[in-house]
């Protein structure tokens, strides 16, 4: 699903230049959830963005499923992050003034779906995530649990390949972290490839495989015996 | 490009923070306010001065003879002189342009003594001696019976037409003035018309305070021989009087025996001149007016921008999100576009409608007052409007421009990582 070969990336800073990843190489099975660990600094989150179109490397090859993401123009590059990708951040990310329903439905209206089926579409990964109730609710109204939980609904609303999840419990609690990765580990066992950043141990044994960074290359890459968030909460 | 599901992102949008929207719509509304306002009243102006040239044909020269100011042909400087009625025949056949060349001669006048007795009433009138077509020149609203015409001319009858104030001055209410007889300088014309200045808002107190009698009528009873006090020239519509009046002035002065540089010696008013003069003042106000507005306009549109590149910045990261969720720049782009046309054009239709309804309250107060001097009728038309809405669509364009190009100059991954 995904191939990455060889693949940098520094930032200019001033005078200097700052050489976050340094010959990467990774691939991702249709399927996996990974967790992709390490300190800050270490160059997590600049993979992830790398991996998300969000930015570009600067040397090196990535193929998502496939496709070469290689001078992209914007244009195609917000198709493939609309057809391919669904992003999930620390802090949630819903546009504030818009509904549970209508924040869900976003990529599909980037994707020109009809508002009928939009609606349709939206409401049934609202109810995926246990919030069909709240869809009128405007994030305001909404406890972290449930922002996070309806950033994951949006995430999925366009059915991409591929989930990146950018330290998606950071700004929850313990308790409603377990609940927000038991979600995502259902969806993993549905089939979808599923990539979480995060610094939390537990967080990322609740993942198939561990990937750390230190200093802008791997250091480990490892399986580990998936450990269920569910089963987690209930100790 | 506006389709529904847009229609509701920009509503939601500009709803996020409604007083702030209003704010800046208001920096739009005014500034078509004043331009449809500032329009409006320089139209009020030219209406109430235009007015003022009554319905008088505005291609026409007033001519008139004053004395000589250089000898020729061993006629004397100083000489007076007087335009003869065959003058009149040598302009019409030499001149075609001509339409009408009226000889006109006058009794009164300003300040005038009582010249006119019916019974026992006196007045002092203007008394005109004209021939049919001076009314195509200066148009007339008979109110009953009629004008002077050319039996009354070859036939030299005794009759006359008399305005509206003079049947106030000299009738009782309700007693018909035709067929009655006026004495004017102790001579006994039959009234066979009486006309009321046909505009209502021009100087219709002289207007209506004049009598007109047969030309012919006039030079008989009043001893005026062929002479002819002055002369009323209306040209052609496609031909400018204002170019033919060198040939008349050259013409008669070969006529009247004055010599070819003396341009002292005719005296003349040419309305078309003055007419023109005044359109060019309005059409200069006009432009003004649209300048300042526009101006007044142009500030409220920078406000849009402000405000919208401000939204930018605010909205960075929800652009970050929208695109990480699948907006293409040109959509991000045409959202902020779109935001800022929609806020400039509807605060502009509100500001246009508000100066509509300013200018309505002023033309019922303009109708319950009377007539002012120098203005009448304040008004913008159906042009103005659409002028106005189309400087609008440009300004909201053009304000939307520098935001818009802003909101999608960042990557994505930086509007992400702003907080």
């Amino acid at each position: 699903m995904i191939q990455i070969k060889d693949l940098h990336k520094s930032y200019h800073m001033g005078s200097g230049s700052l050489h976050v990843l340094k010959g990467i190489n990774f691939e991702a099975q249709e399927g996996e959830m990974v967790a992709i660990m390490g300190s800050s600094g270490s160059g997590k989150s600049t993979l992830l963005n790398i991996l998300g179109i969000l930015d570009e490397a600067d040397q090196g090859s990535y193929f998502l499923d496939n496709v070469p993401i290689k001078d992209l123009n914007e244009k195609i590059a917000a198709k493939y992050r609309n057809e391919f990708l669904g992003f999930v951040f620390q802090s949630f990310n819903l546009i504030n003034y818009k509904s549970a329903l209508d924040n869900v439905s976003m990529p599909l209206y980037y994707q020109g779906v009809k508002r009928k089926l939009r609606t349709e579409k939206a409401m049934h990964y609202l109810d995926k995530v246990g919030l069909a109730d709240w869809a009128t609710h405007l994030p305001s109204e909404l406890s972290g649990g449930q922002k996070q939980r309806v950033a994951i609904a949006r995430a999925l609303a366009s059915n991409p390949k591929v989930l990146l999840a950018d330290e998606p419990t950071g700004a929850l609690d313990t308790t409603t972290s377990y609940e927000v990765m038991e979600l995502i580990q259902g969806i993993n066992d549905e089939g979808k490839t599923i990539l979480v950043v995060t610094h939390e141990e537990d967080i990322a044994h609740m993942c198939k495989r561990i990937v750390n960074l230190k200093d802008g290359i791997i250091i480990s890459d490892t399986i580990v015996q998936q450990v269920s968030a569910k089963q987690q909460a209930n100790v | 490009m506006f389709k529904r599901d847009r229609w509701i992102e920009i509503l939601e949008a500009l709803n996020a923070n409604r007083f702030r929207t209003i704010l800046t719509a208001f920096g739009v509304f005014w500034g078509i306010f004043i331009l449809v306002l500032l329009l409006a009243l320089t139209n009020g102006l030219r209406n109430g001065v235009q007015a003022d040239f009554g319905d008088f044909a505005t291609n026409s020269i007033f001519m008139w003879s004053q004395g000589t100011s250089m000898p020729y042909k061993g006629l004397p400087k100083g000489r007076r002189f007087n335009f003869k009625l065959s003058d009149v025949e040598r302009l019409k056949q030499e001149l075609p342009e001509l339409k009408h060349v009226s000889p006109r001669n006058q009794l009164g006048g300003f300040r005038g003594s009582n010249n006119v007795v019916r019974k026992e009433k006196t007045g002092a009138f203007d008394i005109y001696g004209d021939y049919p077509e001076f009314i195509e020149q200066q148009p007339l609203d008979i109110m009953k019976g009629r004008f002077l015409n050319y039996g009354d001319i070859n036939e030299k009858r005794k009759v006359a037409v008399i305005g509206r104030d003079v049947i106030r001055a000299l009738y009782d209410t309700n007693e018909d003035a035709i067929g009655s007889y006026l004495k004017i300088n102790g001579i006994n014309f039959l009234v066979v018309g009486s006309f009321k200045p046909s505009n209502t808002t021009g100087d219709d107190e002289e207007n209506a305070n004049m009598i007109f009698i047969p030309f012919t009528t006039f030079s008989q009873a009043f001893n005026r021989a062929d002479n002819v006090g002055w002369m009323a020239i209306t040209a052609h519509d496609n031909v400018s009087i204002t170019d033919v009046k060198p040939r008349i002035m050259t013409l008669m002065r070969e006529l009247r025996r004055v010599h070819p540089d003396d341009a002292r010696a005719i005296g003349h008013f040419d309305l078309a001149e003055a007419f023109g003069r005044i359109n060019g003042l309005f059409t200069i106000l006009t432009v003004v007016g649209y300048f300042v507005g526009a101006l007044v306009l142009m500030s409220g549109a920078i406000g849009i921008s402000n405000i919208m590149l401000i939204v930018v910045k605010e909205r960075t990261k929800e652009i970050g999100v929208r695109r990480a969720l699948g907006a293409t720049p040109r959509e991000v782009r045409s959202q902020i576009l779109q935001e800022s046309l929609v806020l400039t054009i509807i605060s502009g239709m509100v500001g246009i409608a508000f100066a509509a309804g300013v200018i309505w309250v002023l033309n019922a107060i303009l109708d319950q007052v009377g007539p002012v001097e120098n203005f009448a009728n304040p008004s913008v038309n159906i042009g103005v409007i659409i002028i106005a809405l189309s400087i609008l669509v440009i300004s909201g364009l053009l304000a939307g421009l520098i935001p818009a190009t802003r909101a999608t100059q960042m990557k994505p991954v930086d509007a992400l990582r702003i907080d």
